[in-house]
């Protein structure tokens, strides 16, 4: 297709690292996070969560499968740039309807490919979360590594009034390929989207949920107008403490319905009941990550996707809150529960997508939490 | 969970010789079984009858058995030693095999020994194909249809079910083989035909084939807490119906979409759970429909698996070492991840590179072979690359290979050719699909006649196209990180390998070495497990220490297995000994020596020059070794020597000397030894006339070969014509090289370590089989059996002699030849031997270890080896071949080597480890009923003794009409048989009815007629599993070990008792 066309990634330590571009050829900017899943580019690249930031995949052939309809998390891209070790437009897949640079190119986000991928992890790993820059052609590299310290930092940055509906829909698909029948009847839940992935609303429904999505941003006697058996908190971009707005929201919806949440949300639901959130040295980006589940001492192995995490000074104080999930790489908090309220959620992410399923069951224990809330609130 | 308390003991069975289908692989699990269950305090009783593995050395087991795998030996051991669990998964199909046996016949409940890793219902759940069906069935999940098919009528049936192309499989065949596929309804008649008559139980299994598809495997742990795992996906570049073991592929998965990669990953964990293994791995197969991404599972293995050793080796996830722990009760989250030390085992492993394994074939062994590739596994070893790109990781992979080609070299072949030979799948198919594209075709034809994921054929169009603009325009940086090594660029620029490398150099151009760390440097990594690429961060981080560099031995083929593994491990441990670090470099992902854990240091690089270089550069190691690694180390050694690497130990000169045939026989003459008349010719006239002189026969060795045949005996004028006129290319260029060939001759190998100034016989290895039959594939004795004193007396002379002269420093072998009182010198290698595991377990002493010691500095008498030592038992060599696997050909004997794994029978008098090693090499040795004789007129004086032993012991003689007159005249009640070609009841039929129990036979070597007429007497004898032997020398040995063996039935010795006896009578001597 194109001549290649030099690009350099510049980090905000003065460190920059070659390739050539392939996508968009507009600058990207952001926090450089390196995601060390094997499958599943095209849903990385899809899912909102990563606004704002720049992702280079660890693995190092991106692309082989082309892109579909199916497999996007969401309408668009939100992410600032791509960097990969290679990659390549002629992809295999009957599944496939486009390629990889493509993709990138229709959504402006640019890529970088024939990175020594590994070098920038090592570096990330060594200084912990730093921004960085993707530059075309003949770039001052002096100049750029100024520019990419003056980049803002993610933290308390709002990304989710970025990424969130304007307003609100009712989804109705379920998987292509559901692990089981869907059960009925059907709940009705609202899911308070900060970004949300739309494999987690195909869970929910094959979960048995009749499901309306809402902007982040929407009050809760609305939500509550609509009826629901059951609110759920989405994944999303930035730091949780950026979007106070939200906290509030959840404040008041906690006191009167049963909450699950996942990621971003996971964080907001901590925040409202009285943890705290704190940074990450550089995240959790991977589908291969060992959680603990504390009920039953057995391993998930989880997608995970996080540069925040709930604070476990913050939880001591807090003997109505319950850890339910710990990550076993850095005792990281995976997981909470409410020792007395329909409230639980998790940092990691149950509907992978991509990832392993290990921990799909979660949807159901949702479900099953609203029936005994909607029994005991309803008897007979 | 953690470790339970109840297990104090554990018996570990191993996989037995190196067969098609289970090599070195399991050597590797099973050592790494021992050492985990070892480190936890429990006592390791081991049974395994091959002694090239590491396994069985004494260290690795309190107890140690190299016995025959029979149910009946491993109910001694078991009542002997009682062990509290029995681990049967780290020993592959023969393991498995051995634990079912010993559970049904209830010996197992008997003796209150419990299954640890995999149970029973488990095993036969995974096992038996329709219980396999049904459990797939029951978590809905496809395996391909079939049918069973009894009788020649419900073949009809079948094919009206199944359809064609269809897969055929012979029920309990030995060694599962004779799979094949059918795609016209003729073929089909046919094949199921001949499956039945294959098949025991005259059942043919007909399977819905679905070839073309995509073959994935995944390999999966699970512990006792049921956390399960996916360590590994492995993507088959040659689809479906072509054996994943001789595929080429990679790993990870490369064509898979998120979605359907875990449809596989859920259905892995789904089959684990349903089939019940529940401490420990598995490997299960899976095809997928390219076109709408349908699933079938293939099979699982309920066990560690080849494939789980590449999976081992691709992560750094130490597979079986976790399995042994999770079966002694550990969980998951309990064991540590070596590499990183701070994170749990209890994950999945990320790769940040591509790993591309191919197998590696021995057809030049085997002309009459069938070459095409199908879904019976035909190679006999395998390379593994490591690249950051799939395009570096194949080009690494295809010069690791050692076939003589660096990279994707053109081939002659165009158009109708072309499609044949990608159609077909022969081992070369990988460079007839880089031709077709290099001539133009589309991504799309190439795919419709080979089937071959249209990624993995952009890839290849991705190199050929980079060979269009290298000969155009050279960019080495663009060059090398596409991994084109220095000497395909120099065939492509048309300038030499040094040159690519100088100008390489100059431009700054070298390669950087990247950790393999499970995790894709999220977290940091301990090991130094290091592979090459051309980036911009070196890991390597040598140190300051002494240290010295091992070169193994790449891909295990025949001629070159195990035995050189073992060795290298061994130079691993002599070196610690002295406190050197070590430095291990190969590319054969089966082996010990490329466990992260053997040598301090391991670079799984291709043993070439140019990447050999690059690692000692970065090393500067003191010396590098490549005495143990067999040819391949060697042939490097000049050029290292010459690039100013120090080569350690005997020195290249002296290497060539041994080798260069010229310098050899002055070497000879100087010490005044003996060797066959030779000769050599530059042209069929030449070789005539020298031939004439030398006296028929005469043993060929042409330097360039056509066909494959490499060494052939010629007996007569017209032979030795035709043969060079159609087998081999001779020219000034290409000389042949003529031996008188020493007739009935007795061959004698052996093995010594020398420093220069001392040498020191390992041991004196009497052959069973005469010279002309290559000396890896005849039996051995240790100590000799026949020899009178004197004679070995002056072979240990002339082999000292030898080793002083050459200034060996190290380890030398040499083969003799003894004919009567004449002492002839065959070959002298110096270097690691075949034999160097053989006679190390035999005498106590480890050869290889002691060799190491030697090269870096040390004294043979600063290591206190000061005598020979004389074995107070005897020990038998026996060679295992792969004939079973190769249809139709003869399994007959002679100058060239077919073997691939070897047993060891270790007792009290020869004839008893004679038969020990027979039953562990599947002859097991009649006591009673009927031998076939069938003998060649100059055999037949020699085989009088045998017939009469056997006779006196009960048994009937059947002869064929030669041999039956000789017999009669000689006073042996003989019945007669007519040969298969006669007519009437023939040797065929009897054997064909099972009413014979051992073959004894022999056949003039060279004489291609009357091998032609006798073949079917060997392969029928094969097929139905009657032991057989085709020599005299063979025949009479067996008569006096089925002798012995009706005196009272053999039992099994611990290694351990035998080297403390051993210890006690040398010593005893020594004071004397
Ligand atoms: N139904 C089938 N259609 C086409 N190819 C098949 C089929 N079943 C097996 N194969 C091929 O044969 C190979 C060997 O079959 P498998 O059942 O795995 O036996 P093994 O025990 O020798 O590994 C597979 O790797 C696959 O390539
Ligand atoms: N002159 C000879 N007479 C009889 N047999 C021979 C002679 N030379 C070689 N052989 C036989 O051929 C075999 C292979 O020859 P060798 O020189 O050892 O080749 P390789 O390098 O394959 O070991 C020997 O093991 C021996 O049995
Ligand atoms: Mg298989
Ligand atoms: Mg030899």
């Amino acid at each position: 297709m194109h001549k290649p066309f030099r690009a350099c990634l510049v980090l905000a330590d003065g460190s920059t690292f070659q390739g050539e571009a392939f996508g968009a050829t507009t600058t990207g900017a952001g926090e450089v996070v390196f995601h060390t899943g094997m499958t599943g580019y095209q849903e990385i690249l899809s899912d909102p969560s990563y606004a704002g930031q720049v992702v280079c995949m660890t693995c190092p052939e991106i692309g082989n499968v082309g892109v579909n309809k199916e497999d996007a998390e969401s309408k668009g891209l939100f992410l600032r740039g791509l960097v990969v070790r290679d990659h390549t437009d002629a992809p295999s897949s009957w599944r496939s309807q486009g390629t990889l640079s493509e993709y990138l190119y229709r959504h402006g986000v640019p890529g970088i490919s024939g990175v020594d991928t590994r070098r920038l992890v090592r570096r990330i790993r060594t200084i912990g979360a730093t921004n960085g820059l993707i530059l075309h052609g003949d770039v001052d590299l002096d100049a750029a590594g100024e520019e990419a310290r003056m980049l803002p930092h993610l933290v308390g940055q709002n990304l989710v009034d970025a990424v969130t509906c304007t307003t609100p829909y009712a989804w109705h698909q379920g998987s292509t390929w559901p692990a089981v029948a869907r059960p009925k009847p059907m709940y009705r839940v609202v899911a308070y989207d900060f970004g949300i992935k739309h494999s987690i609303l195909r869970m929910l429904v094959d979960a048995g949920f009749e499901v309306v999505v809402v902007p982040a941003a929407t009050p809760a006697a609305e939500a509550l107008a609509l009826d629901p058996h059951g609110i759920f908190l989405s994944n999303g971009p930035g730091d949780p403490a950026a979007i106070p707005y939200v906290q509030a929201i959840v404040g008041e919806l906690a006191e009167r319905k049963p909450i699950f949440g996942i990621c971003l949300g996971h964080q907001i639901l901590g925040l409202a009941l009285g943890a705290r959130v704190k940074k990450l040295r550089f995240g959790h980006h991977g589908a291969n990550h060992p959680a603990r589940e504390a009920e039953t001492g057995r391993i998930l192995i989880t997608s995970e996707n996080h540069g925040f995490a709930l604070d476990e000074e913050s939880l001591r104080s807090l003997p109505e809150l319950e850890v339910t999930h710990v990550n076993l790489n850095d005792n990281c908090i995976e997981g909470i529960r409410h020792r007395s309220r329909p409230l639980f959620s998790v940092q990691f992410h149950p509907e992978a997508s991509p990832g392993p399923h290990d921990a799909s069951n979660l949807f159901a224990r949702f479900r099953a939490m609203i029936k005994t809330d909607a029994s005991a609130a309803t008897p007979g | 969970m953690p470790k339970r308390n109840d297990l104090k003991k554990v018996l570990i069975i191993g996989s037995g010789p190196i067969v098609i289908g289970q090599a070195c692989e399991f050597d590797y699990s099973g050592t790494q079984a021992c050492k985990a269950i070892r480190e936890e305090g429990i006592e390791v009783v081991l049974v395994n009858s091959n002694p090239a593995t590491i396994m069985t050395d004494p260290e690795f087991a309190s107890r140690t058995y190299i016995e025959p795998l029979t149910i009946g030996t491993f109910e001694r051991i078991l009542e002997r030693e009682r062990p509290d669990a029995v681990l049967p998964t780290v020993g592959g199909q023969t393991a498995l095999n051995l634990a079912i046996a010993a559970s049904n016949s209830g010996l197992l409940s008997r003796l209150g020994v419990e299954l640890i890793g995999a149970k029973l219902d488990a095993i036969l759940m995974a096992e038996d194909r329709s219980l396999f069906r049904e459990a797939m069935a029951e978590i809905g999940l496809r395996v391909p249809r079939s049918h069973l098919v009894r009788d020649s009528t419900s073949r009809r049936d079948a094919l009206a079910e199944i359809g064609l192309p269809a897969i055929i499989r012979p029920s309990f065949t030995l060694g599962g083989s004779g799979g094949s596929i059918a795609t016209t309804e003729e073929e089909y008649l046919e094949k199921v035909d001949w499956g039945l008559q294959q098949s025991p139980t005259t059942e043919v299994l007909v399977e819905e084939s679905v070839i073309g598809w995509k073959e994935f495997e995944l390999e999966v742990l699970r512990d006792s807490a049921d956390n399960v795992v996916i360590v590994c996906s492995i993507e088959n570049l040659d689809p479906m119906g072509i054996h994943t073991g001789d595929s080429i592929t990679v790993a990870p998965a490369q064509t898979l979409t998120d979605k359907e990669y875990q449809r596989l990953r859920d259905a892995s964990l789904k089959i684990i759970r349903k089939i019940g293994v529940d401490t420990g791995g598995s490997n299960i197969q899976f095809a997928i429909n390219p076109r709408n991404g349908d699933i079938v599972v293939i099979e699982m293995n309920p066990r560690v698996s080849r494939s789980s050793a590449l999976a081992s080796k691709a992560t750094g996830f130490p597979i079986a070492k976790i399995a042994a722990k999770l079966a002694l009760g550990y969980r998951l989250d309990e064991i540590p991840n070596d590499i990183t030390k701070k994170t749990p085992a209890c994950f999945e492993p990320t790769l940040d590179y591509v790993v591309t394994k191919i197998p590696r074939f021995a057809f030049e062994k085997f002309p009459a072979a069938d070459s095409r590739l199908g879904v019976q596994m035909k190679s006999v070893g395998e390379v593994m690359a490591i690249g950051r790109t799939f395009c570096e990781s194949l080009q690494k992979a295809i010069r690791s290979l050692e076939i003589d080609l660096c990279g994707l070299e053109e081939s002659d072949l165009r158009g109708k050719d072309l499609e044949l030979e990608i159609r077909e799948c022969r081992p070369t198919r990988l460079w007839a699909v880089a031709q077709a594209l290099r001539c133009g075709w589309s991504l799309e034809r190439v795919f419709q006649a080979s089937a071959i994921d249209p990624w993995f054929l952009g890839q290849l169009k991705r190199l050929i196209d980079a060979e269009s603009t290298i000969t155009q325009k050279l960019d080495l940086h663009r060059a090398k990180r596409l991994g084109f090594s220095d000497r395909r660029i120099g065939q492509l620029t048309g300038t030499t390998e040094a040159s690519v490398r100088r100008q390489r150099i100059q431009a700054g151009i070298v390669p950087v070495f990247r950790r393999i760390d499970t995790c894709a440097a999220e977290f940091e990594a301990d090991t130094p497990y290091l592979y090459s690429t051309y980036e911009e961060e070196c890991e390597a981080r040598p140190t300051e220490a002494r240290k010295v560099m091992i070169l193994g031995g790449g891909p295990n083929r025949i001629g070159q297995g195990i035995e050189f593994d073992y060795c290298c491990v061994h130079g691993v441990a002599g070196l610690r000994l002295d406190g050197f670090e070590t430095i291990m470099v190969n590319c054969n992902p089966e082996t010990v020596s490329t466990d992260y854990d053997t040598a301090d240091r391991l670079y799984f690089e291709p043993l070439t020059l140019e990447d050999v270089l690059a690692i000692v550069d970065r090393e500067r190691p003191e010396g590098v070794i490549v005495q143990f690694g067999g040819q391949t180390p060697l042939r490097l050694a000049v050029a290292l020597e010459e690039a100013g690497v120090n080569i350690l130990g005997t020195s290249p000169d002296a290497i060539d000397r041994a080798e260069d045939r010229e310098r050899f026989s002055l070497l000879l003459e100087k010490l005044h030894l003996n060797q066959p008349d030779n000769a050599v010719a530059r042209s069929v006239e030449e070789a005539r006339r020298q031939a004439d002189a030398l006296g028929y026969p005469v043993l060929l060795r042409p330097s360039y070969v056509l066909g494959g045949r490499a060494m052939q005996i010629v007996h007569e004028p017209q032979q030795l014509e035709a043969y060079i006129r159609e087998a081999v290319q001779v020219g000034d260029a290409h000389p042949v090289l003529i031996d008188r060939f020493l007739a009935e001759a007795i061959e004698v190998d052996v093995d010594a370590i020398c420093d220069g100034r001392t040498a020191i016989i390992g041991g004196v290895m009497e052959h069973i089989e005469e010279a002309g039959i290559h000396s890896g594939d005849s039996a051995c004795s240790l100590p000799a059996y026949s020899l009178p004193q004197h004679v070995i007396e002056e072979i240990k002379r002339a082999t000292r002699r030898l080793a002083l002269e050459l200034g060996v420093r190290g380890l030398m072998n040499v083969q003799f030849a003894v004919t009567g009182e004449k002492i002839y010198v065959l070959e002298v290698n110096p270097r690691a031997s075949r034999t160097v595991p053989f006679v190390s377990k035999a005498v106590g002493r480890p050869l290889a270890q002691i060799a190491a010691r030697v090269m870096a500095g040390k004294s043979l008498s600063e290591i206190g080896v000061t005598t020979d030592l004389e074995p107070s038992h005897v020990s038998v060599k026996e060679a295992v071949f792969p004939f079973v696997k190769f249809p139709g050909v003869d399994t007959l004997l002679g100058p060239e080597m077919k073997s691939t794994g070897e047993v060891m029978g270790i007792d009290s008098g020869f004839p008893r480890a004679y038969a020990k090693a027979q039953r562990a090499a599947g002859m097991d040795l009649p006591l009673s009923g009927d031998v076939l004789m069938s003998f060649r007129d100059a055999d037949k004086p020699a085989i009088l003794e045998s017939a009469r032993l056997l006779t006196k012991a009960g048994f009937s003689v059947v002869a064929t009409r030669g041999t039956a007159a000789f017999l009669t005249e000689n006073g042996i009640a003989v019945k007669v048989v007519n040969k298969h070609f006669e007519g009437g009841s023939s040797t065929l039929d009897l054997l064909r009815a099972g009413a014979v129990d051992l073959v004894l036979t022999s056949t003039k070597i060279g004489d291609a007629r009357a091998v032609r007429d006798s073949a079917h007497m060997r392969r029928a004898a094969l097929e139905m599993g009657i032991p057989y032997y085709t020599t005299a020398a063979a025949a009479r040995v067996c008569a006096r070990a089925i002798q012995s063996l009706q005196e009272k039935p053999l039992e099994p010795v611990a290694l351990q008792d035998v080297h403390r006896r051993q210890l006690a009578s040398n010593t005893a001597s020594l004071e004397v």
